[in-house]
């Protein structure tokens, strides 16, 4: 099959699509979801191909959808929730990190809970107040769970083929601002572990270390750098949980110098564990302290003020100067 | 026979009787109207058997009683005799240090034993903490139960061996999951029903309000079985609601009952009466079991700082298993022969309970990495191998000495 060019929202349509081919037991939730196909219209068109029964409008009701699904799980079905937004899926907070994430290891491993909870996040749009947000670490924080995020079509495509068959639950974090955004996707590719971080510039000098809409950010930096002289690599981590600590301590171990990047804010946040790790494994090849870019300990800002909030090339190339200067 | 083979045996068919279909759906409301609030009065309730043992009639729940044998009848009496034994067991293994806690259900054993009973075998049961009664007509071994208590797991038992889920300690949680379960049943065209348990504190929880609002927009085969004991923690049930609970329902576009929780026959035929709906497709119900803790909300609770003693007297006279057996006796279906030997089958498992109990290993160190994730995760197994070179790094030291 040739490699076919989608934006990131369609390859997550089309990896839906397939994944209700393949197994009936694969169930879309949503608010939305149904004849609108999602606020973003990444379940376009599946009510229609495979009816009410399976592609799922539920009530406004967060904590109700995620409860559900886990009640739809032990009976043996693959719920694929939608959460509308970032900021809503806290109604559901506690069925996710008190029932959901923990039933497996309550009943010693003997039923399985594969509810994958599908979650557009993060900035840039300008979107009115809890729209806009970056919550993975409250989810890669609960022993449990598994966090993902794509930066391209082709990774949206794999990964959500990979988290529906994971018998875990994954929470899909999908970087809104980047639905639009199209790159080439090929279906019968052998794709990598979910939980494999990749390097997608190679450098000598630093490495930048980023997820979801960042990678995009991160490589338009590691370009700008080029022209300075400066040979950047850029590693997009992909999972959130686990993390792929190996691919980081390898890059580093070539490049001496890291910055990791999340439109999170950087306090207790994504970064901060990778720094704190980093730093154990890679003491001895460090030439710079790990940096970090990202949001601040504030509200998200009025989207008047996102630009400011959100790490932009400026603000990654400024770390990465402070880093090299070292 | 012994307790061992008949704690393990699965329900077959429910006790009781042959299905009564489609009877009874528009007397819950008339029952509605006429209650009073939660507060005053004796509340109109669905009563078969009398606090003084006496048979009385109701046009709408009897046909779902009316074949039961006296030995399906002296077999509840024997469910709730032993759940109360097995409880009362559980209480002392806490007070002598063998469990950490413990969830009584005195009290409200006629609530559990007749709804557990109104189940088939196909059935599946999503309990609180506190369903011991149920977890004994699901055919759960009663030990199992206490795993969590002493502090050995969280739960453990395989909840699609006797369709009976894991206790939920978060209040309210599990009707979600019921709901979700039941929504799968329907989707697979399979009758079966599920039956989820709260309480009156639950009730002011989200998740039930939601629990009812899914289940009804998907005309789910689901019954919520609320026991009303009156107490959550120190709270009464004013401080839950202004309108009887079984009233909620209605809101939600479904029937709501109120049974008199102390009447094991009553909750019996409710119950089935209500699961009956659901597998004919009707959709849910709210069975709300009036009833009452007898005793502390667990080990841990002191009753004495928020309840008058009066309160409780008053309900000991409404005890569930005193009025089957007043009822057993007046009819001729049990004789001496039959108590004394429940009895020494009361001993007899508490003795067992309690020799489990004291032998059940603490588990090894290891397990706190088990189970974390099905498909495995890169951190916890670091951390296991962290775990394992800190513990033998002891084990060398002890060596060295």
């Amino acid at each position: 099959m040739a490699a076919e060019k989608m934006a990131l929202a369609k390859a997550i349509n089309e990896s839906l699509r397939t994944a209700l081919d393949a197994d009936p037991k694969v169930l879309i939730m949503g608010e939305d979801v149904g004849k609108l196909g999602g606020v973003f219209r990444v379940t376009d068109g599946l009510q229609k191909d495979f009816g009410e029964d399976r592609v799922i409008d539920t009530p406004l009701a967060e904590s109700g959808i995620v409860g559900t699904a886990i009640g739809l799980a032990l009976r043996g079905y693959r719920p694929v929730v939608e959460i509308q937004f970032d900021g809503f899926v806290f109604p559901a907070y506690d069925q996710i990190v008190t029932q959901l994430a923990k039933m497996h290891a309550r009943a010693l491993g003997k039923i399985k809970l594969p509810v994958v909870i599908r979650i557009p996040y993060g900035g840039g749009i300008g979107a009115v107040e809890h729209h806009s947000e970056s919550p993975e670490a409250l989810f890669a924080h609960v022993a449990g769970l598994k966090v993902v995020s794509p930066s391209n079509a082709s990774d949206a495509y794999w990964m959500m083929q990979q988290a529906i068959q994971s018998d875990d639950p994954v929470i899909f974090f999908e970087p809104k601002r980047r639905y639009w955004d199209k790159s080439e996707v090929t279906k019968d590719a052998i794709p990598s572990p979910l939980h494999k971080a990749r390097v997608v510039r190679e450098g000598a000098d630093l490495t930048l270390a980023a997820y979801g809409p960042m990678v995009k950010v991160c490589l338009e930096a590691a370009a700008a750098a080029q022209e300075e002289g400066k040979s950047i690599e850029v590693l997009d981590l992909r999972s959130m949980s686990p993390i792929d600590f190996d691919s980081v301590q390898a890059s580093v171990e070539k490049t001496r110098r890291l910055v990791v990047v999340h439109e999170a804010p950087v306090f207790l946040g994504t970064g901060a564990e990778i720094a704190a790790r980093i730093t154990e494994r890679c003491f001895y090849h460090l030439e710079a302290p790990v940096l970090r870019v990202g949001g601040y300990h504030a509200p998200y800002p009025p989207a008047r003020l996102e630009e400011e909030y959100l790490p932009g090339l400026d603000r990654v190339l400024d770390a990465v100067d402070r880093s090299l200067a070292y | 026979m012994t307790v061992e083979s008949t704690a393990a045996r699965k329900p077959r068919r429910s006790a009781g009787t042959k299905s009564a279909a489609s009877a009874g759906a528009k007397r819950t409301g008339s029952a509605a109207k006429k209650s009073p609030g939660t507060t005053g009065a004796e509340p109109e309730l669905v009563q078969l058997l009398t606090p003084e043992g006496k048979r009385v009639n109701d046009a709408t729940y009897d046909p779902y009683v009316a074949d039961i044998t006296p030995e399906e009848l002296r077999g509840l009496y024997r469910d709730m005799v032993l759940t109360r034994r097995f409880d009362a067991e559980a209480t002392s293994l806490q007070r002598q240090g063998e469990l950490g806690l413990w969830a009584s259900l005195l009290g409200q054993e006629a609530a559990q034993i007749g709804s557990g009973r109104a189940t088939r075998e196909d059935d599946y049961v999503f309990p609180t903490y506190r369903e011991h009664g149920v977890a004994w007509c699901r055919g759960v071994d009663p030990t199992n139960l206490l795993g969590m208590f002493r502090g050995v797991n969280n739960g453990g038992w395989d909840p699609n061996s006797n369709n009976f889920h894991l206790y939920t300690i978060v209040i309210g949680s599990q009707t979600l999951h019921a709901t979700g379960y039941a929504m799968g049943v329907a989707k697979d065209g399979a009758d079966s029903a599920v039956i989820a348990y709260f309480g009156d504190g639950a009730s002011s929880q989200g998740d039930v309000a939601e629990s009812f609002t899914f289940s009804a927009v998907y005309n789910a085969p689901v019954v919520f079985f609320c026991q009303n004991n009156q107490w959550a923690i120190s709270e009464p049930t004013e401080k839950q609601t202004r309108v009887p609970l079984y009233q909620r329902a209605q809101g939600f576009g479904f029937p709501g009952v109120r049974v008199d929780g102390n009447d094991v026959l009553a909750c019996l035929a409710v119950t089935k009466w209500a699961l009956e709906r659901a597998r004919r497709g009707e959709g849910p119900t709210l069975v709300e079991a009036y009833t009452y803790r007898m005793g502390a909300h667990t080990t841990s609770d002191d009753p004495t700082k928020y309840r008058a003693d009066e309160e409780r007297e008053s309900w000991e006279a409404k005890d569930p298993i005193l009025r089957l057996r007043t009822y057993l006796e007046a009819s001729n279906h049990a004789d001496e022969g039959f108590f004394a030997e429940l009895e020494a089958e009361s001993e007899a498992l508490g003795k067992r309970v309690r020799e489990v109990v004291r032998a059940m290993p603490d588990p090894d160190h290891f397990a706190i990495f088990e189970n974390v994730y099905a498909d495995g995760h890169a951190l916890v197994d670091e951390e296991r191998a962290q775990f394992a070179a800190y513990q033998a790094s002891f084990a060398d030291a002890g060596e060295g000495k």
